[in-house]
């Protein structure tokens, strides 16, 4: 399908339809990143608004209706429509080159991952138009949601359910990929950092998204067909939601964390221009983490009533996934120690990250305690530990991770200075934002309320921290602008633009060719491509095979037509409840259109196409020029 | 390619569904995919014993006296047998027989239709003879949305089983369609394992009270 | 990638060897079978038979658990050493299980007190 030749410039209809058609992980990769800006930049509104809302007390800015659909929006499309999807996006730009593979293992289902993703999102956010977003928090706990009149929970339940199967089914594609697809000479233990942590989170996605999905069914079945699994009077118990909610919850963080993580692991070494310190405690303190995870979830539920021993159960489980999440620090700064730093724009971010995740942390440990926490819960104290971690972990990986992998994702660079502009006011918003908001969780201000009384000693840290917000609504927005501006600048085509990469996706001459590497590389050790440049290969990496024919994937408008076919089949199971004539219809209409897909699919073969050594090599001369990438 | 290379019983590799990338993927797939399965079944297992005979005040249906452990055996031997069955078109594809293969899987199915038939028989004996229906109590919600989450793997089992047999009944075995055969047969023995799990805890520990 | 898999043909000795190999394989397929209806068979009438709640339990769990593992390790081959990848299927597998298991052990213990 997708044809050899280059320098063909494209219409706008081809190209939109390569990229509705496209099981390209490149492509894919910038999809997602881009879906996963768009929602953090809404997100990211929302947050605004409310800090706007905090700003003085007794304001009337929002009502407490849209104030709650606010808490409610920003913390689900931050964490499920925005980390996630910004964070797949690296994964499919980066693992496969990281692992000399042409792409994931099933590019079908890849593709098919993103669209319901995109598609879920979508639904969720059609609902402020709609009657009404979700209003019962992130958490929409059964004894608030399952009363919430409107549709608002019923836009949750459905449109995370899609934007849930599209996660996991990624999480399968990722993790076959990694097992499965490794250039020769990669073993387990020569993976690069950000490839195990891709695969550790997916498998965590793997575990914990179906607890969601039973969640989200029994939510859904008991507020649309008349099902009794969190109703007491029936017979049901609340309690059972936040089991599951929280099953599900806390490894979400850690599937959003670890991929952080590894980003730092790939950054910290390639500008502190030094090896990895302690690679196997490293894979060993992810896999502890990985697995911790699923046995710390009812520290969310401390104050619910458990008993003595189950909250002393999960309160030293919760302390103890501070030790290997402690040795992966200590592993940064002396990979750091010793090394030749140089401060680029990631690496402000990794110096950034430490000391803030560290801080986010400590408060975690805190919240730990039990008896403590009886007095944190759903104070600002909470909020200020999660955003320490979500925002000074996750979202500074992120930033850092985009000015690092810019080059190979599309083919330019940021711009340094504003990038330096960009993490400072960033940096000391978020602080200020944050910070204070300790003190105001330790002084008793409960979150999640629309306002507050005068005179409680609440005002000036109140004020501070929504100045703080405004400006971390400057730094984002100068962040795009620096995309923007990259738009217009030169095409480096270069390999390693950052002079030291360390791992395969540097080995390999920007634009990235459709097939990636024209032969399988041969890894003969940790930092691949770093033994290769040791060695005096100046040209790129030493190969497993001879040049030959090259299997492609064909594209496919399937899994977009299946997405729309959920899309569809949610509208008529959101509008069930109204008894209306068509919502039965609809959501068969809907489903056919999903099994109509899946039939055509099964019964018609695709076996994607060869790219011929002769077209290969007229691709890499065009690229490359003569000789072509070695 | 591989859809037109002819082989005979002679050459016919001996993993055949793991010899090429696509068939060791789907291999490696379906076993992940059926990992996530085990913990969804798990959350329905998990939320069913803990709301099991539980409803509203007065409610007076038990899983003791409304389970019946008769027709829970047959519903065994069925899926049980069918199990067996796909493990015997399996050794037939081993020895690059594809009229073995197509003749067992379609037994598998029909036995697998036979267990539907009396689970779907016993549903509607409960809803509409016993007044056992999905609103009727937290107990019913949890007891049908456990059963009839396995129904419809079954469901879906018999549509990929089927769609199988009618896509390959003339093209055959090739090392294009053993992956897709192989990874049906497995994802069907894991239903029977979730099967042993449900008439272990539903039906034999129902009875016990 | 894009390299169509090797054919070869094997000799009379090998094939016959195969052959057999394989249908000494299924009859064990087939007796593990014949020991799952048993376990099946003992499960059931343990209950009808009338013990004593608390000695059928753990008995009837143990007979479904050891079902349950020669269907993996036999019927589903995760016993089989040479097949594609196996012991990370296997570590995968038993993750689920030890997480399945913790889900027991919550929901029968912190869900009504």
């Amino acid at each position: 399908m997708s044809s050899v030749a280059i320098g063909n410039k494209k219409g706008f209809g081809a190209t939109l339809w390569d990229y509705l058609t496209t099981v390209d992980h490149k492509k894919l990769g910038n999809m997602y990143f881009f879906a996963g800006l768009l929602f953090f930049a809404i997100a990211g509104f929302e947050a605004l608004l409310m800090r706007i809302q905090l700003m003085v007390p007794n304001n009337d800015f929002v009502s407490a209706g849209l104030f709650n659909e606010l808490l409610t929006m920003h913390g689900t499309t931050m964490l499920f429509l925005a980390a996630t999807p910004l964070l797949f996006g690296f994964m499919n730009a980066v693992v496969p080159l990281q692992i000399g593979a042409r792409d994931v293992a099933f590019p079908f289902l890849n593709s098919l991952g993103f669209w319901l993703f995109f598609l879920g999102a979508v639904f969720l956010h059609l609902s402020f138009f709609m009657g009404g977003a979700p209003d019962a928090g992130w958490t929409s706990y059964a004894s608030l949601s399952l009363y919430s009149p409107g549709h608002g929970i019923d836009f949750y339940v459905l449109g995370l359910q899609i934007s849930g199967a599209g996660t996991l089914i990624s999480g399968i594609n990722f993790i076959v990929t990694i097992i499965t697809m490794r250039a020769p000479g990669m073993t387990f233990m020569r993976m690069p950092l950000f490839t195990w942590t891709s695969l550790l989170s997916s498998a965590l996605i793997l575990f914990a998204f179906p607890p969601l999905t039973v969640g989200l069914f029994f939510m859904l079945v008991d507020r649309m067909f008349g099902a009794n699994f969190f109703d007491h009077t029936m017979g049901g118990n609340t309690i059972i939601w936040e089991h599951l909610f929280w099953i599900f919850g806390h490894p979400e963080v850690y599937i959003l964390v670890l991929p952080a993580f590894g980003l730092f692991s790939e950054i910290i070494p390639v500008f502190a221009r030094k090896r990895l310190f302690g690679y196997s405690s490293m894979v060993f303190a992810t896999i502890l983490i990985g697995f911790l995870g699923f046995m710390v979830w009812a520290h969310h539920m401390f104050t619910t009533g458990l008993g003595p021993t189950a909250n002393a159960i999960f309160a030293v489980a919760t302390m103890a996934i501070g030790v290997p999440t402690g040795m992966k620090v200590f592993n940064w700064i002396l990979t750091i120690w010793g090394g030749s730093v140089k401060v680029t724009v990631p690496m402000i971010y990794a110096l950034g990250f430490i000391p803030s995740f560290v801080a986010g942390g400590v408060t975690g440990v805190m919240q730990a305690t039990a008896p403590l926490d009886y007095q944190l819960h759903d104070s600002y104290f909470i909020v200020a530990h999660f955003h320490y971690v979500i925002v000074g972990g996750i979202v500074t990986a992120i930033f850092g991770a985009t000015h690092f992998y810019w080059p190979i994702m599309f083919n330019r660079a940021l711009n340094e200075k504003l990038g330096f502009v960009v993490f400072w006011i960033f940096f000391i918003g978020f602080h200020l934002t944050f910070f204070i908001q300790h003190f105001l969780g330790l002084m008793g201000m409960p979150r999640r309320v629309f306002t507050y009384q005068a005179d409680q000693g609440w005002d000036l840290f109140n004020f501070i921290s929504s100045i703080g917000a405004i400006m971390m609504g400057i730094g984002v927005l100068l962040l795009v602008i620096n995309m923007l501006l990259s738009i217009k600048s030169k095409p480096l085509n270069t390999r390693d633009y950052w002079k030291d990469g360390r791992s395969l996706e540097w080995a390999i001459q920007t634009p990235v060719p459709f097939y990636n590497f024209k032969q399988t590389p041969l890894v003969r050790g940790y930092d691949p491509y770093w033994i290769e440049k040791q060695e005096g290969n100046k040209e790129g990496m030493t190969y497993a095979e001879p040049l030959g024919d090259i299997h492609m994937p064909n594209g496919s408008i399937l899994p977009l037509i299946m997405s729309i076919g959920m899309f569809i089949a949610a509208f008529g199971a959101l509008h069930h409840p109204d008894d209306v004539s068509w919502s039965v219809p609809v959501i068969i209409i809907g489903l056919g259109i999903t099994v109509a897909c899946m039939l055509t699919r099964s019964f018609k073969d695709d076996l994607g196409f060869h790219v011929h050594k002769e077209e290969v090599i007229a691709m890499e001369e065009s690229l490359y020029g003569k000789g072509g990438n070695k | 390619m591989d859809l037109n290379t002819k082989f005979t019983p002679q050459s016919w590799p001996d993993h055949a569904e793991q010899a090429t990338m696509e068939g060791k993927n789907k291999f490696v797939g379906i076993w992940i995919f059926i990992c996530s399965d085990i913990v969804l079944f798990a959350s329905v297992f998990a939320t069913y014993l803990s709301l099991k005979d539980k409803g509203p005040a007065g409610m007076d249906i038990t899983a003791a006296e409304l389970l019946g452990l008769p027709l829970a055996f047959v519903m065994t031997m069925l899926l049980l047998t069918s199990s067996l069955t796909s493990v015997y078109a399996m050794y037939h594809m081993k020895n690059y027989n594809a009229k073995g293969v197509i003749i067992w899987m379609a037994i598998t199915v029909l036995l697998g239709l036979g267990f539907l038939g009396l689970e779907i028989s016993e549903f509607y004996e409960y809803t509409v003879h016993e007044g056992f229906g999905f609103t009727h109590s937290a107990f019913s919600s949890s007891f049908y949305v456990l059963v009839g989450t396995h129904g419809l793997h079954v469901v879906i089992g018999l549509v990929w089983i089927t769609g199988l047999i009618i896509r390959n009944i003339k093209r055959g075995l090739n090392l294009y369609t053993a992956p897709k055969f192989f990874a049906a047969s497995i994802y069907w023995h894991f239903i029977d394992v979730v099967w042993v799990f449900i008439f272990t805890v539903v039906y034999l520990m129902g009875v016990l009270g | 990638m894009g390299h169509d898999t090797h054919v070869q043909e094997k000799s009379v000795a090998q094939y016959e060897y195969d052959r057999r190999k394989n249908a000494v394989e299924m009859r064990k397929q087939v007796v593990n079978f014949a020991i799952m209806i048993l376990f099946t068979f003992i499960a059931f009438a343990v209950v009808i038979a009338d013990f004593s709640p608390y000695f059928i339990k753990p008995i009837i769990l143990l007979l479904a658990g050891v079902q349950v593992v020669l269907q993996l390790y036999s019927f589903m081959h995760m016993g089989e050493k040479k097949a594609a990848h196996i012991g990370i299927i296997n570590t995968f597998v038993w993750m689920g299980a030890v997480i399945a298991f913790t889900f027991f052990l919550a929901f029968l213990t912190i869900i009504w007190w």
